[in-house]
């Protein structure tokens, strides 16, 4: 297993946003988290990207343990988070954003990525000396994305690409994410679009309020009744 | 006229100091929203270890980096064994810290200096330059050159380097720095280092204009913070006008209406700047497209 979680709680003051929970990742695979909004989807990333200390658990990377490991250790490790919301440097130009998603590599290595992922993304080429808050949403969230492709991810956590998004974007940013699962990129994806994200998962999990209440192959999931009602809306 | 130039060069030359107190305090506030009461002890300590290491016999070349450098030491020291120990408290308690680090640090230098008043002779003579009346003592021309210098590098390093770029990210978004893998305790370490830098240049520069002691860095301090207020917080260039501006607004006032007011000025705009402006003059824009 490239990702394994054991047991993870959080708990934000005296509030328990995790409870045991466990999901693991083999590498190439692309796995889902689904839920809705407050199940925990982004306190589960945030906890695997080190930016949450988790109150108790044991997350393992490639067999070491990371349970403890800062969040730029795990980004020099290959754990590479494209977080919800837009967050960017938004008075820093759009090369300067995507450059400093290679800020854990060799400078060297930077530009040559660069050029890769602006293939991938050509609308950034075109302005790439724009400040990044200029950006339209979608740009916004493709140019999120692509900042951390520069950080040569060898997992890549997204939280919720599709929140927001046109549905013609939306089917960009997938469009995407198969592409990278077509170049070997691992990818875990957390969606609140249930549909969308176990149709193209390998596998998938459903939080719900805090804790791990179903898993499956995508298929699986798709064709569960409970999930039908709760996430499909069939 | 003269009378007119005369003020504006001393203000300059003020300014200028502020100017760089200023920017030491936006550099720490980008990186931890933290506004440091320590900044004019560092002012202090540069002009005084600059003081003494030139009582010690050691020519102004090698005076000014050895002054600079202890000063930066003192800076991580007191991020990493006031700051960082208490990461976690909130931002009022970690500035109330900077508060007694800095009684601290005038008080270590009262019991090794002493109380009294030092002077530093002026690194290019002291024969003043007559212009269009006015007299501009060549020690004046190093503070604003040397305040030039210093901005231009600020900007170099914000502007073209990694670490320098990763610092500017940090201050923008936190969140999405760590994302990328920027380790905010180094960023935090490196803020410190560089307002303690900015601060002893300041202190080395203005200690042959106005004398140096033990307790100098309180008004210099305030000011310094006043001039990152006016410019607007968090914004090093702001910081940069702000202190000018300050420091032409105290000459003139010390000039045309009493030097007993002089330092009534700072407070009066930091106060009028609070009320009408509280971003400051040149306060952080809003690049945010939803």
């Amino acid at each position: 297993m490239l990702l394994e979680c054991e047991n993870l709680s959080f708990h934000y003051g005296r509030i328990q946003a995790l409870h045991d929970v466990s999901v693991c990742v083999d590498e190439g695979e692309l796995v889902a988290l689904v839920g809705a909004n407050g199940a925990g989807k982004t306190t589960l990333l945030n906890a695997i990207s080190g930016i949450e200390k988790l109150s108790a658990g044991l997350v393992r990377f490639s067999g070491d343990d990371i349970t403890n490991a800062s969040s730029h250790a795990r980004v020099r490790r290959g754990i590479v988070q494209v977080p919800e919301g837009r967050q960017m440097f938004g008075p820093m130009s759009v090369e300067d954003n995507l450059m400093l998603g290679a800020y854990t590599r060799p400078k060297e290595e930077g530009g040559e990525t660069l050029e890769h992922v602006l293939e991938l993304f050509p609308m950034l080429r075109d302005r790439r000396r724009e400040a990044a808050g200029n950006l339209s949403g979608g740009q916004q969230q493709m140019l999120v994305m692509s900042r951390a492709l520069m950080a040569k991810p060898k997992i890549l956590l997204l939280d919720e690409p599709s929140m927001g998004l046109a549905p013609k974007l939306v089917d960009g940013v997938f469009g995407i994410i198969d592409r990278l699962r077509a170049d070997g990129v691992t990818i875990f994806l957390v969606e609140q679009n249930a549909y969308l994200a176990l149709a193209i998962a390998e596998r998938a999990y459903v939080l719900e309020a805090g804790q791990v209440v179903l898993q499956g192959s995508g298929q699986e999931l798709i064709d569960n009744e409970k999930v039908k009602q709760a996430y499909l809306g069939l | 006229m003269a009378d007119f130039l005369q003020f504006l060069f001393s203000g300059i030359t003020v300014g200028a100091t502020y100017a760089l107190v200023g920017l030491g305090f936006a550099i720490i506030y980008n990186a931890s929203h933290v506004i440091n009461f320590a900044q004019g002890e560092f002012v202090m300590l540069g002009g005084m270890s600059a003081v003494f290491l030139m009582h010690l016999g050691l020519p102004l070349p090698a005076v000014i980096p050895l002054a600079v450098v202890a000063t930066m030491a003192v800076g991580v020291a007191l991020e990493k064994l006031a700051i960082e120990p208490a990461r976690n408290a909130s931002v009022v308690t970690l500035i109330i810290i900077t508060i007694g680090a800095s009684i601290f640090l005038r008080g270590s230098a009262e019991v090794i200096w002493g109380r009294s008043f030092h002077s530093m002779a002026p690194f290019t003579g002291s024969e003043p330059i007559d212009i269009g009346g006015a007299a501009l003592l060549p020690q004046s021309l190093w503070v604003l050159g040397g305040t030039i210098v210093a901005v231009v590098a600020l900007k170099w390093f914000f502007g073209r380097t990694r670490t320098g770029k990763a610092m500017q990210a940090s201050a923008f978004n936190p969140y999405a720095a760590r994302l990328v893998g920027i380790d905010q305790r180094f960023i935090l370490m490196l803020s410190f280092a560089l307002s303690g830098l900015f601060g002893a240049v300041a202190g080395i520069l203005i200690a042959p204009i106005s004398l140096t002691y033990s307790g100098v860095g309180v008004m210099l301090g305030l000011k310094g913070f006043c001039a990152a207020i006016l410019g607007g917080m968090g914004n090093p260039f702001g910081a940069i006008m702000g202190g000018l501006l300050l420091g032409i607004s105290e000459a003139m006032t010390a000039g045309y209406i009493s030097s007993a007011y002089k330092d009534a000025v700072a407070f009066l705009i930091i106060l009028l700047v609070l009320f009408f402006l509280p971003s400051g003059l040149f306060g952080k824009r809003r690049t945010e497209r939803v």
